[in-house]
């Protein structure tokens, strides 16, 4: 019936796709919020007319109204163009972090269940001795020794949350090597090499992808984090933290301007966590706490998964 | 316990230490390629020492020679408790520490406590709210919990309790009344840990048979919940005890920075933004001990409350 009607409109799988937003409110609100962020990130100027350094002295710390809907600063910027323009730098920072981390903890991890014997003695012990250092404090340290700026922030968060991405990476080889397509394809005569990237990665991406999720909210605190104690961007940048340090002088008279930039990194972060959960239960991984620096994972039993309790 | 399971877990403790020694080496003393120019620098990046004051600090920090001598140069002090001097104050590094670490414990503690308080009895509320709309709102608090960032939830408690409402104080370390804002906020991300892990652990406690056994025989969900599921359910939430530890480490480098209060986050900060290098070290040695020492306590006393725990096996299977 739904098809029939489909090919008349000719907006196929439109309504069945409306029917799945209805009964995943929570998971299609954070879609459509992360698209928006997505949306400042690329062309902040649809979204925002005003540009985020334009100063108007007339109208400085103006709360909320509808020509400036996040009030103004204390130099008469408007807080709402600036939050959109620093999308891209925050978002931007965060994307390079997760995909450093993925890199190099991925290659770690593959490594390390691949090899096997001293390797995976000698990775695995360095994995260890990086998550007893708080990822925050670790990235600290990197950021002094890398130098400040959004860039080397970033690269730093990158590097400090490499370490759990490679024992997932890692779990995930051991798990995906003992089955039995595996097996056959070593009876066929393939080589170690050619079987990790044609069998074991491709299988093991569900659960990798959903901790890169995870990592990515991670990250936006992280760089907020940092930015906001001063290791990011010199002040002009409208990074998130950077708002939020800014609105820090003006607490008791203008709480607009430290609220509406901490709102949009906490609303940003619980989106993008709500559609790493759906990754996470479409695949029966459990990652509860692996975003925190922390690592928990056990595979459920596929018939556990039923109604993901807990849908925003 | 066996003797040997013991000193396992103490020669592993001893070599993660080790490990992160090294890793602290690496990055803030060869990673930098001239770690004299970045301290000499400071924040500014305009480094106005003359040729003979960088070679004198130079030879007085003993950047002149091989890193590999270096390295075991500082390994052998660090193992006297030795970990040099700050250069800002000029102060040994292990005094200053010492000196952060109080308040710190302090904060630390607090919210570690009302973490717990707040963790465990949302998880338990959830639980016993079941399937309803005020279940699925209890599950769904964690999600807001580990979403929103420290510092932010600082700031605001600051504007609502100090400035709007004027009931608490706004800085300062002096105290408990100072400590409760500041242990509010970083509380927050571990609280949102423990009620997730402990929520989902008392889900599949509750399915396990000898639960459907007591109720058989009359117990009340309530009893069920309060006396047996919980005490069996908390056994995985123990082993986030290291995760728990660092998170208010990191949370109190932030909040600390925003209640302006004295301790190890505060001088993390400040070392790392006058480029503090000995400082920096010094702190990220205090955290590693920290985690690792408190993930050691638990598991050399996880098998003594709980015997289902194979001794052979390590402490709480499925964690780390």
């Amino acid at each position: 019936m739904i098809g029939r009607a489909d090919v008349a409109t000719g907006l196929p799988a439109f309504r069945p796709l409306l029917a799945w937003a209805f009964r995943r409110p929570g998971l299609t609100v954070a879609s459509l919020l992360l698209a928006l962020v997505v949306g400042w990130t690329l062309v902040p100027s649809w979204f925002a007319s005003d540009g985020p350094n334009k100063i108007d002295t007339q109208h400085i710390l103006q709360p909320p109204s509808w020509s400036h809907l996040f009030g103004t600063d204390n130099l008469g910027r408007d807080v709402y163009s600036r939050v959109v323009h620093g999308a891209s730098l925050t978002i931007e920072a965060a994307l390079l972090a997760v995909g450093l981390a993925l890199v190099v903890g991925g290659t770690a991890g593959a490594v390390a269940g691949s090899l096997r014997g001293w390797a995976d003695d000698v990775i695995m012990r360095c994995v260890d001795a990086m998550m007893a250092i708080p990822a925050l404090l670790l990235a600290m340290a990197i950021v002094m020794a890398l130098g400040f700026g959004t860039v080397h922030v970033a690269v730093a968060i990158g590097v400090a949350e490499a370490g759990v991405v490679a024992r997932v990476m890692r779990a995930e080889v051991l798990r995906v090597r003992g089955e039995y397509y595996v097996d056959a394809a070593y009876a066929t005569g393939m080589h170690w090499p050619a079987i990790l990237f044609r069998h074991i990665l491709p299988n093991s991406r569900g659960p990798v992808l959903a901790l890169a999720m995870l990592q990515l909210g991670l990250s936006v605190l992280a760089i907020a984090s940092l930015s906001f104690l001063g290791f990011g961007s010199p002040p002009p940048a409208p990074e998130w933290g950077t708002l939020i340090s800014e609105g820090r002088g003006y607490l008791s008279t203008a709480w607009w301007m430290t609220t509406f930039p901490g709102v949009t990194v906490a609303v940003t972060v619980l989106a993008v966590n709500r559609v790493a959960r759906s990754f996470e239960a479409g695949d029966g991984t459990d990652l509860t706490g692996a975003g925190l620096g922390g690592l928990w994972i056990r595979r459920q039993a596929r018939a556990d998964e039923g109604a993901p309790a807990g849908d925003v | 316990m066996t003797r040997r399971y013991l000193l396992r877990r103490l020669v592993q403790s001893i070599v993660v230490l080790w490990g992160a020694f090294t890793i602290s080496f690496v990055i803030l003393y060869v990673v930098p390629g001239d770690p004299v120019a970045i301290m000499l620098g400071g924040g500014g990046g305009v480094s106005t020492a003359t040729p003979e004051q960088i070679a004198a600090v130079r030879a007085e920090y003993g950047f002149d020679r091989p890193v590999v001598v270096q390295y075991f140069d500082r390994l052998g002090a660090a193992l006297h408790g030795d970990l040099g001097h700050s250069i800002a104050t000029g102060a040994p590094v292990t005094t200053t520490i010492r000196n952060a670490a109080v308040p710190t414990l302090e904060l630390a503690l607090a919210g570690g406590f009302l973490a717990l308080v707040f963790g465990v009895s949302i998880a338990v509320l959830a639980t016993a709210a079941g399937r309803g709309p005020l279940g699925q709102f209890l599950l769904s608090v964690p999600a807001v919990g580990v979403s929103v960032p420290t510092f932010w939830v600082g700031l605001i408690l600051l504007e609502l309790f100090s400035f709007r409402w004027r009931l608490l104080p706004a800085f300062g370390d002096t105290g408990w009344r100072t400590l409760i804002l500041p242990a509010l906020a970083i509380a927050i991300p571990p609280a949102a840990l423990i009620a997730q892990v402990l929520s989902k652990s008392l889900r599949a406690t509750l399915k396990e048979p000898y639960v459907r056994m007591l109720r058989a025989r009359g117990a009340s969900g309530r009893r069920v919940l309060l006396h047996h599921a919980l005490h069996n359910a908390a056994v995985p939430t123990m082993g986030l005890i290291g995760v728990i530890v660092g998170n208010l480490l990191a949370g109190a480098a932030v909040v600390e920075t925003v209640f302006s209060r004295n301790g190890i986050g505060q001088t993390a900060v400040a070392a790392v933004t006058a480029k503090d290098i000995p400082v920096v070290q010094g702190v990220v040695l205090f955290a590693a001990i920290a985690y690792i020492v408190s993930n050691l306590a638990v598991d050399l006393t996880l098998p003594v409350l709980d015997k289902r725990i194979a001794v052979a096996g390590g402490a709480a299977q499925g964690i780390r």
